[in-house]
């Protein structure tokens, strides 16, 4: 299958991007690395008139220790974020399981985020670590917290004039475990439901959790419910399973040929315990 | 219509390219290098794998003029005045390809593969290649031809250090 | 001169110098002066009438040639054929290339461009306008055959194509009064072939005659129904199907694209290129399976079989290809498997729905039949509190009662089921992992183990063209092969099977070096070609080696047999005299007087000195046509880890012991072995066509039609038994098929295995996570 016709913008800078994107008004797309929305321009169910290519835009590809927070540039491609030893652990171990090695090379942190696909592994990450997406726009410069962020299906908070420039994740201590569970069909499948998960250990006990699903709703959804069910109780499997019994309330869980919503109302729930208890003993 | 300047398999085009044209029919119907074939819409695949600056990509999911200034390496640039590279030469030996469609893809992926890990386990081979599709040889034999051509081009490396 | 035989040796495949340097002829890499580009613009729904198309707008896209709906070609194309009639009074709907009036399935092409390059093409199918009536889509088997059901075409009345039925012995009486009768339902789901190459034709017009390269398994079949659907004469039509990337069934067909191609090009006079793109093939090219099985056994309580019953319903979809109808029968043959029993009753009908047509998909039948029988083996065993094994013992055909018949009326050769089970026992370790397992039921572990068992069979070499018209299938089952010795006494082939993966221009040369005595290097295999390879009837059914191996030895002994005559009168001895070993001829008891092949061919060509009338040439031409089918078999072990908690499956273990008969090339035989589990394990686990109730299929890239990769395959553990098939002089049976054939059950039966206990008997295909773990939930009363 073969795109339609789109004019091509390749700026050099942030400042020319952000020019660039306002300029070319509504119907533009950022072309991050591509390997989410060049599949959907070959089917033609993307169809930008302009399409916006941040492909030479190195200063978005930097990552940088920002003292409390760990400062990921949108066009950070998944292959250097996994490799950086800057990058919190759980961002990185989930990274290593998004699509395979060709596609990791080229698609991009930033693009993983701004496309916002609730299938997609790294907004519930970032859900879960409270990280903050810094986007640009003739206005200037705005924060957007990752939970006013994901809004919709394939849709975040950003303008149509607004570019996503980084993330700020920040850092958590080193009392802190992390375990990213998916689980899929196939290896290179979408997650069907995918857990990330944060305990911070005390004593055999649960000082703080953090929970965040993927593909459980139209967005990334925090399971606020096991987070405190989870905190202060004992850092055991039995424990965790227990918590993990709330991971599908309020969730909007799609059905497709992938699952059922009770299927993934359940995933959930097993996933959740594992992916708590894993991360409390890593 | 924008000018890029590649360099594939070592010779440099510059060619006026539409912003669309993707980097893989770039290569087959301009270049006219069709040893890169193209099996699917959706990047699951990789047969159409080929090497940019080094790193493996699906050149059907990058467009002609993000290959701009860049170096692209298909089946077609490996080895040397005909003699086959190790990977090649492992394919054959272990009888890794049998229609062969996947196979540029494939050998261009596990090149990659032991670029990052030169001494991978079956199952790395197995995760490292989850991008690129067989329907013929259930991969058995790929992961061989990986295991022996990461044995040949460590012993090779040995032999050009000591 | 005496060398190791080249038969039975891992040659390594000289096919591969093209394949792993990109110098490939892949059908999109043709090129042409003038070469044009196609589009076709296909329908998007499941069931339509076309009441308006307008095609005008795209003739006035920039870099279009031409623009074409089906109107246009209405009195210039004829139905596509079907050359399967397997009843007299089959229904058999017209299959137009470019649909007219009504569109039947997703996918149908109802227009096409012409333009300068891919990108124009593409672009101006954008400009076509239809406007499409939809029509009621009939998309259940058992809804379509209902009194008063909507119709996939109306003309005909009806949903059914065919009732088939296949009886012996006296079946009623097998089941009355039978201590043990087992019933069961199985699905087949509908599988998408997905060889790697798609689709794709280039037709060049050269005043009235046409060369046309395509992606296809039977130039030869190609060819003749090109020249009878277009009334081009066969000889001013030539087929070249150059490199192929795979078929597996998917490219037997003769196909709309390629018929519309020759009238396009013959239309416009310039030189055609279509390609296909993969979510453009999951929707057009055939599907296979896509059955429903209801299958009844009955047996003594010791075990023994008495009967088998099959009601089979099979999905045509919405019109028959090639040898679509047929694919059920090529079943019908094997439901018995490799068990006696007294009588026998298969009856099958094919439906119409608006799907995709299906045709053979690697296995054809077989693999239906197999997953049947192997699973209702296994419900057998549970209700006698039998091992599987050992029910399947006390059934199968002893291997001192070969040749044997079986109810279904095919005569096995040979074949040795003891010797493959216990070896495939042995490397699996049945006994540990079956302790393994008791000790997992006994602790409650979330994860179960479960061990599953297909002791298969199967009929390939198809086919013996005196049972294929007895079947009622329209053409022949023999195949040819020519052999020609060279001035140098270099050997150059050509052979009627058409591989795409297979390895032949090895294998083939390996046959003709060791039945000619000459290097291997010095053969050269000429195939696929219908200029150079003028007949043939090309690869599908496990058939190349079992029937186009064996012409290729003919040829070989009628060259060896004008050598010898040159040869005697060059050594003025008498023919009787002469003797052939080594590859050269001397005369009998003096080793001296021997005379190397090459140098009778040499002496031949130069034709100084030959025997009264002899011809100078050696070159010879022959065709074999099998007496009987070949019939692989072996025993397949699997072992899998099911996750009760989620329902997802791992394959632990996986040991298949095949009998192909007379290995000619190992290395080709494990790999043609490696790549049919895998496709077999994928439809166990992975893959299935879905549609929606409008007739959408959902399934139309890869990233939802789950071809599994090497992360997602276990590493097989392959061994062999070698019981020669007596059918042919080369003892061998054919392997492309078995492992896809074997491999299914005993992924799913290893499933249900370890499911057991739970009393679960069943999970549908492809036994997805959901699946398994519905299973368990409904087992278990709803509770999580």
């Amino acid at each position: 299958m073969i795109p339609a016709e789109f004019s091509y913008v390749r700026p050099s800078s942030v400042d020319e991007a952000v020019a660039a994107l306002s300029g070319a008004g509504e119907d533009a797309k950022v072309l991050a690395g591509g390997q989410s929305l060049m599949p959907l321009l070959r089917l033609r169910l993307a169809l930008p008139e302009v399409l916006v290519d941040l492909d030479r835009v190195d200063e978005l590809r930097e990552i940088r220790d920002g003292g409390d927070h760990v400062f990921i540039g949108a066009m950070a491609t998944h292959y250097s974020v996994i490799r950086d030893p800057l990058v919190p652990p759980l961002v990185a171990k989930t990274t290593a399981t998004v699509a395979d090695p060709a596609v990791r090379h080229r698609g991009t942190f930033g693009g993983s985020i701004a496309h916002a696909d609730p299938a997609g592994d790294l907004p519930a990450v970032m859900l879960a670590l409270d990280a903050t997406m810094v986007a640009r726009s003739p206005r200037g410069s705005r924060d957007i917290p990752a939970s006013d962020f994901f809004v919709d299906y394939l849709t975040s908070a950003l303008e149509p004039d607004e570019l996503l420039v980084g993330v700020r994740v920040p850092k958590l201590g080193d009392d802190w475990g992390f375990h990213y569970e998916k689980f899929h069909r196939t290896a290179q499948a979408w997650a069907i439901v995918g857990v990330a998960a944060a305990v911070q250990r005390g004593n055999g006990t649960v000082a703080g959790a953090r929970v965040a699903l993927t593909n459980m709703g139209p967005y990334p959804i925090r399971a606020s419910a096991v987070e405190s069910a989870a905190t202060g109780g004992p850092a055991s499997a039995e424990a965790f399973r227990s918590a993990a019994e709330a991971a599908a309330e309020a969730t909007d869980p799609p059905a497709d040929i992938s699952g059922s919503a009770e299927y993934r109302r359940h995933l959930a729930r097993v996933l959740t315990a594992r992916a708590l208890t894993a991360a409390a003993t890593v | 219509m924008p000018r890029i300047k590649v360099e594939v398999d070592g010779v440099t085009y510059e060619d006026d390219v539409e912003p669309r044209l993707l980097l893989v029919h770039y290569l087959r119907d301009r270049l006219g290098k069709v040893g890169t074939p193209i099996g699917c819409d959706t990047t699951n695949c990789g047969a159409c794998t080929v090497l940019m600056d080094g790193l493996s990509v699906k050149s059907c999911s990058v467009l002609a003029v993000q290959a701009d200034g860049r170096e692209i390496t298909t089946i077609e640039g490996l080895g040397i005045d005909g003699q086959l590279h190790p990977m090649q030469r492992a394919f054959h030996e272990e009888h890794a390809l049998q229609c062969g469609y996947c196979t540029p893809g494939m050998i261009m992926a596990s090149l990659d593969l032991l670029r990052e890990n030169a001494d991978p386990s079956e199952e790395e081979i197995r995760e490292g290649l989850e991008g690129n599709l067989c329907r013929c040889t259930g991969y058995q034999n790929i992961v061989r031809a990986v295991r022996r051509a990461a044995d040949d081009m460590r012993g090779a490396a040995k032999e050009v250090t000591s | 001169m005496t060398t190791a035989p080249e038969i039975g040796s891992a040659r390594k495949r000289i096919e591969d110098a093209r394949l792993i340097t990109g110098k490939t002829q892949w059908t999109d890499n043709i090129q042409v002066p003038g070469l044009c580009y196609v589009a076709f613009l296909r329908s998007p729904f499941g069931h339509a009438r076309i009441s308006g198309i307008d095609v005008s707008p795209a003739k006035e896209r920039t870099g279009v040639i031409a623009a074409y709906s089906g109107r246009d070609f209405a009195d210039e194309q004829a139905p596509l054929p079907c050359a399967w009639p397997v009843t007299e009074d089959m229904v058999h709907p017209d299959y137009m290339p470019l649909a007219v009036d009504e569109v039947r399935f997703a996918g149908e092409p109802v227009a096409m461009v012409v333009a300068r390059d891919r990108y124009a093409a593409a672009d101006a199918l954008e400009a076509i306008d239809v406007d499409y009536e939809p029509l009621p889509a009939v998309m259940d088997m058992e809804e379509a055959l209902k009194e008063g059901a909507d119709l996939v075409h109306s003309d005909k009345g009806t949903n059914k194509t065919y009732t088939w039925v296949l009886e012996n012995g006296d079946t009623e009486a097998a089941f009355r009064d039978a201590p043990v009768v087992i019933e069961r339902r199985y699905i087949q789901q509908r599988l998408i072939p997905s060889a790697m190459e798609p689709r794709a034709v280039v037709v060049a017009p050269i005043g009235d005659e046409f060369t046309m390269w395509s992606a296809t398994q039977v130039p030869h079949i190609l060819r003749t129904v090109l020249s009878l659907v277009t009334e081009i004469p066969e000889q001013k039509i030539r087929v070249i199907a150059p490199d192929v990337g795979g078929g597996f069934g998917s490219k037997i067909g003769v196909t709309a694209e390629e018929v519309i191609l020759m009238l396009a090009a013959r239309r416009l006079g310039r030189p055609l290129k279509w390609t296909e793109s993969r979510s453009e093939g999951n929707l057009t090219v055939h599907h296979g399976r896509d059955q429903i099985q209801d299958i009844a056994i009955a047996a003594d309580r010791d075990g023994r079989l008495r009967g088998l019953r099959v009601n089979l319903l099979a999905d045509m979809g919405a019109y028959l290809r090639l040898v679509g109808p047929g694919v059920p029968l090529l079943g019908a043959f094997m439901y018995n498997a490799i068990y006696k029993m007294d009588a026998l009753s298969f009856t099958c009908s094919g439906v119409f729905t608006n799907k995709t047509p299906t045709d053979a998909y690697r296995g054809a039948g077989r693999p239906e039949a197999t997953y049947a029988i192997e699973r209702i083996m296994d419900e057998l065993a549970v209700e006698l509190d039998l091992d599987p094994i050992e029910v399947r013992r006390r059934n199968w055909i002893k291997h001192e009662e070969f040749p044997y018949t079986t109810i279904a009326g095919l005569t096995y050769d040979s074949g040795n089921y003891e010797a493959a089970t216990e070896k495939a026992l042995q490397a699996f370790e049945y006994d540990k992992l079956r302790a393994e397992q008791a000790d997992r039921r006994e602790r409650g572990d979330p994860v179960q183990l479960g061990i599953g068992i297909s002791t298969y069979t199967e009929m390939c070499g198809i086919a013996p063209s005196r049972v294929l018209g007895q079947l009622n299938f329209g053409g022949g089952g023999w195949e040819y092969a020519s052999v020609r010795m060279l001035a140098t006494g270099k050997v150059e082939a050509v052979i009627g099977t058409s591989p795409h993966g297979q390895g032949h221009e090895t294998t083939m040369g390996q046959i003709i070096a060791d039945k000619l005595g000459v290097p291997f290097e010095d053969v050269r295999i000429l195939h696929g070609d219908t200029a150079s390879s003028h007949k043939g009837l090309d690869t599908y059914g496990s058939r190349s080696l079992a029937i186009g191996g064996v012409a290729l030895v003919n040829a070989c002994e009628k060259v060896i047999e004008k050598a010898k005559r040159a040869a005697a009168h060059l050594m003025e001895a008498s023919e009787q005299d002469i003797e052939f070993s080594g590859g050269s001829f001397s005369v009998r008891g003096d080793a001296a007087t021997a005379k190397p092949i090459q140098e009778i061919a040499f002496a031949v060509n130069l034709a100084h000195n030959l025997p009264d009338g002899m011809e100078p040439s050696l070159d010879s031409d022959a065709t074999f046509d099998p007496e009987n089918f070949s019939y692989p078999h072996g025993t397949h072990l699997c072992a899998v880890e099911v996750d009760t908690e989620t329902g997802f499956v791992k394959i632990r273990k996986y040991v298949a012991v095949d009998d192909v008969g007379k290995v000619i090339n190992p290395l080709i035989v494990d790999g043609q072995v490696h790549g049919g589990l895998a496709q077999g394990i994928a439809q166990a686990l992975y893959e299935e066509g879905v549609y929606d109730a409008d007739g959408n299929l959902t399934t139309t890239t890869m990233a939802d039609y789950l071809v599994p990769s090497a992360a997602d395959l276990p590493t097989f553990h392959t061994d062999r038994t070698e019981t020669p098939a007596t059918t042919n002089p080369l003892g061998v049976k054919g392997v492309g098929e078995a492992g896809t054939i074997a491999s299914t059950p005993a992924v799913v039966g290893a499933i249900v295995d370890a499911l057991r206990p739970l009393g679960i008997n069943d999970v549908r295909m492809p036994c997805t996570p959901e699946r398994v773990w519905q299973a368990i939930q409904d087992a278990r009363g709803g509770a999580s």
